[in-house]
C-alpha cells in the first residue's frame, strides 16, 4: 500500500480489522478489509455498524468450507445468506457481490468501492477458495479509463447539516470527521439530527423510518449496478442459473450440450444482494426448467423458486467442498431437456 | 451565566442520563478543563467511545465530533481514524468493562503499537450501565449483584498492562484528585503518542450500594482518598501494606515515536502522499 500512497495496517482480529476500516471512513478514505469464512463471521458486529452509521467500505470474503474451522482449503459457498442477514437486527443494506475469476475481482472491487460511496453501505466481494487462488490473466487498464466515485461532501453549513434524510431513498453527503460539522456517529437509533435522547413513545416510530430507509435506499429503482451475465437465454427452455466459480463449471456444461443439440443456457449472477428479482424473472419467464447450480445445501435456490412462475420446475444441484463436474452437470441437463 | 466549560458542550442536549453522584461527570470535566488549559481546537478533535455510562457522557454530550461506537470496540475505531488523520487529537472514552473486558485485545495492541490516542478510562469497577454485574476490575472479595457473596477471582490491573504493553504514558488518579487527573490530560493531550489514563470513578448506585453500603458520592470520595497510595510511596513499600489500596500517579512517562505519524515519514521517504478525501 505505501507505494500507491495508502496506508496498511495488520490489525489484532477480523473485528478489529472491519472496526478500524469504519474508523478509516470516517476520517475520510476509501477502506477495505479482506479474510475468509471465520473471520467474517466475527466482522458481522462491525458489519452491522457499518450500516447503521452509513459508512461506504468494501469487505472481501473468500469463502471457505465450514461451518466453524470446517477444512480452510476446501471451496464451499456457504456465506450467501450470512452476507445477506449476518449482523443482527434486520440488517439489510449489504451489496454482495460474486466475482467468477481474478479479472472479475479486479473489476468487481472497483465497482464495490463506487457502490459503497454511491450509497454508503458496506459492500461485499464474496468469493470463494477457488476463484482466490486461481491464476488467470488480469488487464489492469489505465487508472484515467476507470470510473472512479468520490465521496459527495455537505455543502451546507454545520448547523443545516442532517446526518441523515429519512424520506425519498436519500443518500446524504459524508463529511470526515475534522470536518466542522460536530458529527455524532453512533450505532444507536438516532433522529435526522443524530440526536439518541428518544422517548419511548417516538422510538418504536423512528425506528421503523431508520430501518426502512437503511433498507430501501439500496433497492429503491431499478438500478443498473444489479448484473446479470447469460448465455444463449433467448432461444432456452432451460436455463442453468449459479454464481462465482461454480458458473464456470456450469458454462463449459452448458456450451457442451449446446454442441450436443440441447437448448439449454445459462444466467450468472454478478449482483447476489439486493437479488436482481426483476432482471432474472424476466430471463426466465418463458422457461420450463431452472438448475441452480451452487457449492453449498441451498441457498440462493430458494430466492429462485420464489421468482419462478407455477408451472417452471426448478431442480437444485448441491455439492460442498468440490466443483460439480461438467460431466455431473451435463448429465442432470440431459435429465431435463431429453 | 453559562459554566465557563458549557462551550465545548452541546447544550441543548443536556441533561445527561447519569446517576446522581455519578463521577462521570468529574472526569469529563477534568477533560474539559484539561482540553482549555492546553488550548486545543475542538474542533480537530474526535470523541470515540465504546458502551457504557461514559459513552452515553462522552459522546453526545461534547460539541467535538464523536463517536459512538460498539462495546470494546473505541480503540480500534480511533486507530483507523488517527492513522488516517494524523492531525485529529482522537481521544478514546473507554470504560473498565469496555477496555478491560471485552476490549481488552484493542487496548494491548493500540498501546504496543504506540499510536496516538489517549484513552481515558473510567473505572467504576463495575458494569454500571447492566446493573452492577461483576467486572474483571471489581476487586477481590467485593460482593456485587452477580457475587453476592463475594467476588472470587483477582481484578485486573489496566494500568500495569499498559506499562508491560509498552504505552509511553500511563497514570492513575480517582474522582478525588481532580486537578492531579486534569494535569495528567494536559500532559497526554501534548504528547504525540499512545496515553492510557486510568480514572477510578464512584458509582453509588451499584458499587456504592453493594460493596461500600452507602449511596453518598462524599463518602465513596473519602473512601478513595483513605485508600489511594502515590506510586512513589507504593514503590517504597511492602506488597502486604498495599493490599486494597489504590495506587496513583503516573506509571510511564517515557515518550516514543508515534505510529501514525512514523506511517506518514516512511510514506514521505518513499516520495508519496497519502492519499486523502479531504484536504487539510
Amino acid at each position: 500500500m505505501p507505494e500507491v500512497g495508502g496506508i496498511f495496517i495488520q490489525m489484532e482480529d477480523e473485528i478489529a480489522s472491519v472496526t478500524s476500516v469504519i474508523g478509516a471512513s470516517w476520517a475520510g478514505a476509501k477502506a477495505m478489509t479482506a479474510t475468509s469464512g471465520p473471520g467474517f463471521s466475527l466482522m458481522q458486529e462491525g458489519i452491522g455498524l457499518a450500516v447503521m452509521t452509513e459508512t461506504p467500505c468494501v469487505i472481501v470474503d473468500v469463502q471457505r468450507l465450514g461451518p466453524c474451522q470446517g477444512l480452510a482449503t476446501l471451496p464451499m459457498q456457504g456465506d450467501v445468506m450470512q452476507a445477506r442477514w449476518g449482523s443482527h437486527g434486520d440488517s439489510r443494506s449489504n451489496i454482495v457481490l460474486a466475482p467468477a475469476s481474478p479479472q472479475e475481482i479486479f473489476n468487481l472491487t472497483i465497482e464495490a468501492f463506487n457502490l459503497a460511496e454511491r450509497f454508503r453501505t458496506p459492500v461485499i466481494v464474496l468469493s470463494d477458495e477457488i476463484v482466490a487462488h486461481m491464476r488467470e490473466r488480469v488487464i489492469i487498464p489505465p487508472v484515467e479509463s476507470l470510473r472512479i466515485e468520490t465521496r459527495k461532501k455537505p455543502d451546507i453549513s454545520a448547523e443545516a447539516f442532517r446526518f441523515h434524510k429519512l424520506a425519498g431513498h436519500c443518500v446524504t453527503p459524508m463529511p470526515a470527521l475534522g470536518d466542522g460539522y460536530r458529527l455524532n456517529i453512533v450505532g444507536h437509533l438516532r433522529t435526522e439530527e443524530g440526536g439518541v435522547n428518544i422517548s419511548p413513545q417516538d422510538a418504536p416510530q423512528i425506528a421503523f423510518k431508520l430501518l426502512t430507509h437503511l433498507s430501501e435506499k439500496i433497492t429503491a429503482g431499478q438500478w443498473e449496478a444489479r448484473k446479470i451475465r447469460t448465455l444463449f437465454a433467448e432461444e432456452s427452455k432451460t436455463m442453468v442459473v449459479s454464481y462465482g466459480s461454480t458458473s464456470r463449471t456450469v458454462e463449459s456444461a452448458v456450451k457442451e450440450a449446446r454442441r450436443a443439440g440441447m437448448k439449454v443456457g445459462c444466467a450468472r449472477l454478478v449482483t447476489l444482494w439486493p437479488f436482481p428479482d426483476e432482471q432474472l424473472q424476466t430471463i426466465l419467464e418463458d422457461v420450463d426448467n431452472v438448475i441452480v447450480v451452487e457449492m453449498n445445501l441451498g441457498q440462493i435456490v430458494d430466492k429462485v423458486r420464489e421468482i419462478v412462475g407455477r408451472d417452471t420446475h426448478v431442480t437444485h444441484v448441491p455439492k460442498v467442498g468440490d466443483l460439480h463436474t461438467t460431466e455431473e452437470l451435463l448429465g442432470c441437463i440431459k435429465k431435463l431437456v431429453a | 451565566m453559562n459554566h465557563p466549560l458549557m462551550k465545548y458542550l452541546r447544550e441543548d442536549w443536556l441533561p445527561t442520563v447519569l446517576c446522581p453522584g455519578c463521577g462521570d461527570g468529574t472526569v469529563l470535566q477534568c477533560m474539559l478543563h484539561a482540553v482549555e488549559n492546553v488550548n486545543i481546537d475542538i474542533r480537530k478533535v474526535t470523541i470515540v467511545a465504546g458502551i457504557g455510562c461514559h459513552a452515553r457522557l462522552g459522546t453526545g454530550h461534547i460539541a467535538a465530533d464523536s463517536m459512538w461506537a460498539l462495546h470494546g470496540r473505541a480503540l480500534s475505531i480511533a486507530t483507523g481514524i488517527k492513522l488516517v488523520n494524523p492531525n485529529l487529537h482522537v481521544i478514546v472514552l473507554t470504560g473498565d468493562g469496555d477496555c478491560g473486558s471485552i476490549g481488552l485485545s484493542h487496548f494491548v495492541h493500540a498501546a504496543r503499537r504506540n499510536i496516538g490516542i489517549l484513552t481515558l478510562c473510567f473505572n467504576n469497577s463495575i458494569y454500571g450501565m447492566t446493573g452492577g454485574q461483576v467486572a474483571p476490575t471489581t476487586p477481590q472479595g467485593t460482593a456485587t449483584k452477580t457475587t453476592p457473596h463475594g467476588n472470587l477471582e483477582y481484578a485486573l490491573d489496566l494500568c500495569s498492562l499498559a506499562e508491560t504493553a509498552g504505552a509511553p504514558y500511563v497514570a492513575r488518579w480517582t474522582t478525588a484528585h481532580p486537578k492531579q487527573l486534569t494535569k495528567s490530560i494536559e500532559k497526554a493531550l501534548q504528547r504525540k503518542g499512545f496515553s492510557f489514563i486510568e480514572a477510578i470513578t464512584q458509582c453509588p448506585t451499584y458499587l456504592g450500594r453493594y460493596t461500600l453500603r452507602t449511596t453518598r458520592a462524599s463518602d465513596i470520595l473519602r473512601w478513595f482518598l483513605r485508600n489511594s497510595f502515590s506510586i512513589e510511596q507504593a514503590r517504597k513499600s511492602d506488597p502486604e501494606e498495599l493490599a486494597g489500596k489504590i495506587i496513583v500517579g503516573e506509571f510511564v512517562d517515557a515518550p516514543k515515536p508515534e505510529l501514525a505519524e512514523q506511517y506518514q515519514l516512511q510514506l514521505k521517504k518513499l516520495g508519496r502522499q497519502p492519499k486523502r478525501l479531504s484536504p487539510e
